[in-house]
């Protein structure tokens, strides 16, 4: 099933949406305007004769200095119709606070994927219920993936002072710890 | 009896402990022995490997992406090397992409092996595992007689393969395949009829297809709870429409259920590796006859000019390919290896991306080990057979 027959059958389920076909080597690729995501996911794996039911990975390309600048990319796969599906997503970026929306609530695989994007790339996903860092160390500044991010940079380790407690203070813990016990 | 009251538990499991397979953290919270929730921290292994291939040149990314997942190193490479032959658009000799399966199912073989081995181990078969590491290592051998490294060849490359294969390659095969399938009939000797390992993995971590499929988990996983999902047989690639196998399901979605899947799927990969032997002739095309990609012969390079600056050419510049983007995906031991690949039109990648299944089945551990007893993490994890390479790249 090529792009534009797909996007046929999305046009009028999402009304208002602007569908645009890509160019692909593959399989059909789909451009979706960040504001009306959501909707077409879910007609996307609601309707009968697509029916993408598995949301395999959120990714996403910096094409610095282009601009829109990120592209989003999802990868669909429909079991019962044999199908796969590039969704792409155009991101500028002057406007990366929470310009895409979240597909979680169609796919719930899509959580970690996409905090991955964010910590990668940055890009916010709006109503996203858990976007913190997830492969890079909490306290990293800075995006990897972009392409303006110098390859190789020092950073001096992390390490934390060992916890100092005095003797009195020790005792005095389980003192009060015992306290709180109910026996 | 009103002032008596409980306090839940967090217990941090991980990152260095034996059964993690790796740097997997999980920050468990106990209620006695019941995990009422379960928070999986990930990172500690990512080496940025895919920043680290936007710098090389298109044949260099491929022992690049063979560290990923270092259990599978060929099926990442083989689903890299794919993606680009299908940006430039070249089509391999048939006796490549047989060898290519032949490798492709061996490594699944020994994944597997490493998984048995280790998953029993962790729940008790302690012997299992010397076993199951006995036979990966004649499958290392056979690395190492191809491509003179064990345990990542780097022998896939775009364009074929990297030389011929060698003498006395077919006998090794045969001998490690005459021998294997008796060798799975002694680990269900050990296994599948055994009450303590039934006891630890009958009924535990189940999880059911409609989950499985939501969480993005595909392969062994979601075959262990129903589907039939699998890449060779749904998107056939590098030939598998011709080879004759079954795709093994389970319908219970409990550990035993996948670790019954992946047992009779070494049963199908030494069949179609069968298959595959009987069809490679000992010498012949061992990559595609395009210039731009191959260099040629070494008797050509000494002899003529225009061989000797082809030579250089792709030793130096390396060769460019086609602007645009694919993604190509390969039925790895642990679900689906995709790769996602954006060229630039230049001899360096813009974008390399790995969909790791490990990923998302660790995404999905919270799920699958929720409301379950803390032993049973142990056996979920085992069955879930990630690696932490490829979840955290």
């Amino acid at each position: 099933m090529d792009a534009n027959s797909i996007i046929e059958m999305l046009t009028p389920q999402v009304p208002g949406a602007s569908f645009e076909a890509g160019q692909s080597v593959d399989f059909a690729t789909i451009y979706v305007p960040a504001a009306s995501l959501v909707e077409t996911c879910r007609a996307l794996r609601e309707t009968p004769s697509l029916r993408f039911n598995v949301m395999l990975e959120v990714t996403a390309a910096d094409y610095l200095p282009r601009e829109p600048r990120f592209e989003v990319v999802y990868h669909l796969l429909s079991i019962p119709n044999r199908l796969r599906l590039r969704v792409k997503v155009r991101v500028r970026s002057n406007e990366i606070d929470g310009v895409v929306p979240t597909v979680q609530s169609v796919w719930p695989a899509a959580g970690w994927p996409e905090r991955e994007v964010w910590d990668m790339f940055g890009i916010v996903f709006a109503g996203h219920t858990d976007l913190r860092r997830l492969l890079m160390p909490e306290d990293w500044e800075g995006h990897p993936a972009r392409k303006d991010y110098p390859v190789q940079i020092r950073k001096p380790a992390q390490t934390y002072e060992p916890l100092e407690v005095t003797e009195d203070e020790f005792k005095a813990n389980i003192a009060r710890d015992r306290l709180k016990r109910p026996h | 009896m009103a002032e008596l009251r409980t306090e839940t538990m967090t217990v941090n499991m991980g990152p260095q402990h034996p059964s993690t397979h790796g740097v997997l953290r999980l920050v468990l919270e106990l209620d006695g022995e019941t995990i009422t929730s379960c928070m999986p921290t990930i990172g500690y292994l990512h080496t940025g490997i895919e920043k680290t291939a936007e710098q090389k040149k298109w044949q260099q990314v491929v022992p690049l992406v063979e560290r990923m997942d270092y259990l599978a190193a060929q099926s990442n490479s083989l689903a890299y090397v794919l993606g680009v032959e299908k940006l430039l658009g070249l089509e391999m000799p048939q006796r490549v992409k047989d060898i290519r399966v032949l490798l492709a199912e061996l490594q699944r073989i020994a994944s597997h092996l490493v998984w048995i081995g280790t998953h029993a181990m962790e729940i008790g078969a302690v012997s299992m595992l010397f076993y199951a590491i006995r036979e990966r290592e004649l499958l290392m051998n056979i690395n190492e007689l191809v491509a003179g490294f064990r345990f990542f060849p780097s022998y896939f490359r775009v364009g074929g393969l990297r030389e011929d294969l060698p003498r006395g390659f077919h006998e090794a095969v045969n001998a490690f395949l005459d021998r294997f399938p008796g060798k799975i009939d002694e680990f269900e000797g050990l296994l599948t009829k055994n009450d303590m390992f039934l006891r630890r993995t009958q009924g535990v971590g189940v999880l059911t297809l409609d989950e499985a499929l939501a969480w993005g988990l595909v392969g062994p996983i979601a075959r262990g709870s129903g589907s039939d999902y699998d890449v060779r047989k749904y998107f056939p690639y590098s030939g598998y429409e011709m080879y004759q196998f079954d795709v093994p399901t389970a319908t219970e979605g409990d550990v035993f259920a996948r670790y019954r899947v992946r047992v009779e799927e070494m049963r199908q990969s030494v069949r179609i590796a069968r298959q595959a032997l009987q069809r490679i002739s000992p010498s012949g095309a061992w990559a595609c006859d395009d210039p731009r990609v191959v260099p040629p012969p070494k008797d050509k390079v000494y002899t003529e000019m225009e061989a000797l600056i082809q030579h250089f050419l792709i030793y130096s510049q390396g060769f460019t390919v086609p602007a645009g983007d694919v993604y190509v995906p390969v039925e790895g031991p642990r679900g689906e290896h995709g790769c996602y690949i954006v060229s630039d039109g230049s001899n360096r990648p813009w974008r390399v991306k790995m969909r790791p299944p490990s990923f998302m089945a660790i995404q999905a551990l919270p799920k699958i080990v929720q409301n379950g007893m803390i032993a049973d993490v142990i056996a979920v994890i085992g069955s879930t057979d990630v690696v932490m390479g490829d979840c955290d790249r």
